[in-house]
């Protein structure tokens, strides 16, 4: 029994420290993934700072309209003599907040439904998947959309339609690797040991099913990104007053043609921080050697 | 084959069905009746009752449910009850064919730019015009459909004058009027799919060109170009067919934004308008239009699957 335990601790042990090295070495000789990194730290500093790195009161109606890019307006002014520049970097806080706690929440409720359906499998397994496959039929932003019909727009609300509109993925991967897993000799041998079914699911199957939920969790942030983003400017997303990317782009929308600047530094900024998660996405897949991750 | 095709109808049903349920329900039942928050507007609370009653919303839920579900199934999804309070099953039936268009020449337009992208980065691996493609794949990935659509506008719109801004004009008006307003509106929808098939189209034509009669028939001296397109090609476009089935679930959520960008009154308008005016008839109709394209257009997919690939027919 204890002999078991040692054996595959000092295994487990040994394989999670060799990834480590390798992980930091494969990260850094890969320029993308490098690149993903750094945008995404300068976005991160924006969001946690804003306040403090704005120049301009977002929200603040105190310069002339539609002003052009110049040294004080790096980004321009908007319609209203708002600030484009502090605008779109409080925009960085709604954007990167809804991306992450979506796909966490996501990941921890569609995770168990998956691990529980995977092991315990018979009737449970039947009725999680039933609901899992009907909501695989359909792409996650209409679920998402479906979900805003229903429960309103607002950003709590947007991060609950995120969140159910993304379970489904992990879902499904969390339960086909538990389906791999759970044949694997170790698990009979914890199981003999006596271990509870709770304890070999957090401690022996979860920990060998994190390679493909981290690649799954990278996709699904940038299209939570994206998602927020859509339903913003579709006006099914936060409050009018806050400064998100996706309002932005809707409320410049009418001064296009005058304005081009209100059209096109909002998406950049959208564009970057998905840019760079998914070539952190693509970095990660390839040091992990994940292959099946939905693209939707 | 028959069997399949019976178990994968009925399934199709079932799923319309389970999901007729829940949009019906999930309107009804979710805290703070979504129902009466749309009806908030009007008000007057006895003028509320009346529209309650007028709806058939003071009768008891499964009667409801019942009524809603007969009358759906004979294809009367009720009226609108914002501005024009016109029939929903008219308003999907004006606004179906153009999504449809959109749709479609989305799906051109990206397959022209794909099947070429991709295999030029396939055959001229690890070259500036491989890292080219890829890269602007990822590009296409990462840009949101809502902002190229603006960003379309910008240039060829507002700038250039090349093409219009907004609208949508029947087929029956003349192919150039229908297609110069469908062209940009395309290109925005249909960017982030031609994406994801220019990457499949390499990395699957990579692993063909490696393959065992990929050297046969090179050392027959054949020449490249019959190589990539005669023997490589075909067999790497296999895997890529997967893809056409999220092709049209790509395309549909790309329709429902860029619609609302170039003001079609496509499906996707439909549906985020009738949102935004707590028109739940109307929500309610459009959703299962919607679901239905979709889940009738994967079970399609599945069903040509079986038609190319037999090995698929056996394992279900």
């Amino acid at each position: 029994m204890t002999k078991y335990a040692n054996a595959f601790g000092r295994d487990d042990n040994t394989t999670i420290v060799r990834r480590k090295s390798n992980f930091l070495k494969d990260i850094s000789s890969d320029k993308k993934a490098v690149f993903g990194l750094v945008v995404l730290s300068i976005f991160a500093f924006f969001a946690l700072f804003a306040p403090w790195v704005a120049p301009h009161d977002p929200n603040g109606l105190d310069f002339d309209m539609l002003m052009p890019p110049s040294l004080q307006f790096p980004l321009g002014t908007d319609d209203l003599g708002r600030d484009l520049l502090s605008r779109v970097i409080h925009g960085t806080q709604i954007s990167l907040f809804v991306g992450v706690s979506t796909v966490l929440i996501a990941l921890v409720f569609g995770v168990a439904l998956g691990l529980v359906a995977g092991y315990y499998g018979g009737w449970i397994d039947y009725v999680i998947m039933r609901y899992i496959d009907l909501q695989w039929a359909f792409p996650n932003f209409i679920i998402a959309v479906y979900l805003v019909a229903v429960f309103g727009a607002g950003l709590l609300n947007i991060i609950i339609a995120i969140s159910l509109a993304f379970l489904d993925d992990f879902a499904r991967i969390a339960r086909s690797m538990v389906l791999t897993i759970k044949e694997e000799q170790y698990i009979a041998a914890a199981k003999v040991s006596g271990a509870s079914s709770a304890r070999i699911l957090w401690r022996h199957i979860l920990p060998n099913a994190t390679a493909p939920i981290i690649v799954q969790a990278t996709v699904s942030v940038s299209y939570a990104i994206l998602g927020e983003a859509s339903l913003s400017f579709l006006g099914l997303g936060v409050e009018a007053d806050t400064p998100t990317w996706g309002l932005i782009l809707a409320d410049g929308r009418s001064f296009i043609s005058r304005a081009w600047w209100l059209g096109l530094f909002p998406g950049i900024a959208i564009m970057l921080t998905v840019l760079s998660i998914n070539f952190l996405g693509d970095g990660l897949r390839d040091h992990l050697d994940v292959r099946e991750v939905k693209d939707v | 084959m028959t069997g399949y095709l019976l178990k994968r109808t009925f399934g199709a049903f079932l799923v319309m069905f389970a999901v007729a349920t829940l949009v019906f329900f999930m309107l009804r039942l979710v805290p703070g009746d979504p129902i009466a928050a749309m009806l908030f507007d009007v008000g007057d609370p006895d003028a509320i009752e009346e529209i309650r009653s007028k709806l058939g919303l003071d009768q008891p839920m499964y009667v409801q449910y019942g009524k809603w579900l007969w009358y759906a199934v004979q294809g009367d999804l009720g009226n609108s009850i914002y501005g024009s309070r016109a029939p929903v099953g008219q308003l999907i039936s004006e606004a179906l064919p153009r999504t449809l268009s959109l749709a479609s020449l989305s799906f051109v337009v990206a397959t022209a730019i794909a099947i070429p992208a991709g295999l030029i980065a396939a055959t001229r691996k690890n070259t500036g015009l491989d890292y080219t493609v890829t890269f602007a794949a990822f590009l296409g990935l990462s840009m949101p459909d809502f902002w190229l659509a603006i960003l379309l506008i910008i240039v060829f719109a507002a700038n250039l004058h090349w093409l219009p801004a907004i609208g949508y004009v029947p087929l029956s008006e003349g192919f150039w009027p229908w297609f110069s307003h469908l062209i940009l509106p395309s290109i925005a929808v249909g960017t982030a799919f031609s994406a994801i098939v220019a990457r499949m189209i390499r990395s699957s034509m990579l692993e063909v060109l490696n393959a065992d009669y990929m050297h046969v028939a090179r050392s027959k001296g054949l020449s490249e170009l019959t190589l990539i397109l005669r023997h490589a090609f075909p067999n790497a476009l296999i895997p890529v067919i997967t893809v056409i089935g999220i092709a049209f679930a790509l395309l549909m959520s790309g329709a429902v934004v860029v619609e609302n960008v170039f003001a079609i009154k496509g499906l996707g308008r439909l549906l985020i308008q009738s949102i935004l005016n707590r028109d739940y008839p109307v929500v309610q109709g459009s959703i299962l239009i919607v679901s239905a394209i979709f889940v009738f257009s994967n079970m399609l997919v599945d069903i040509l699957y079986t038609l190319v690939d037999p090995r698929i027919r056996y394992q279900s």
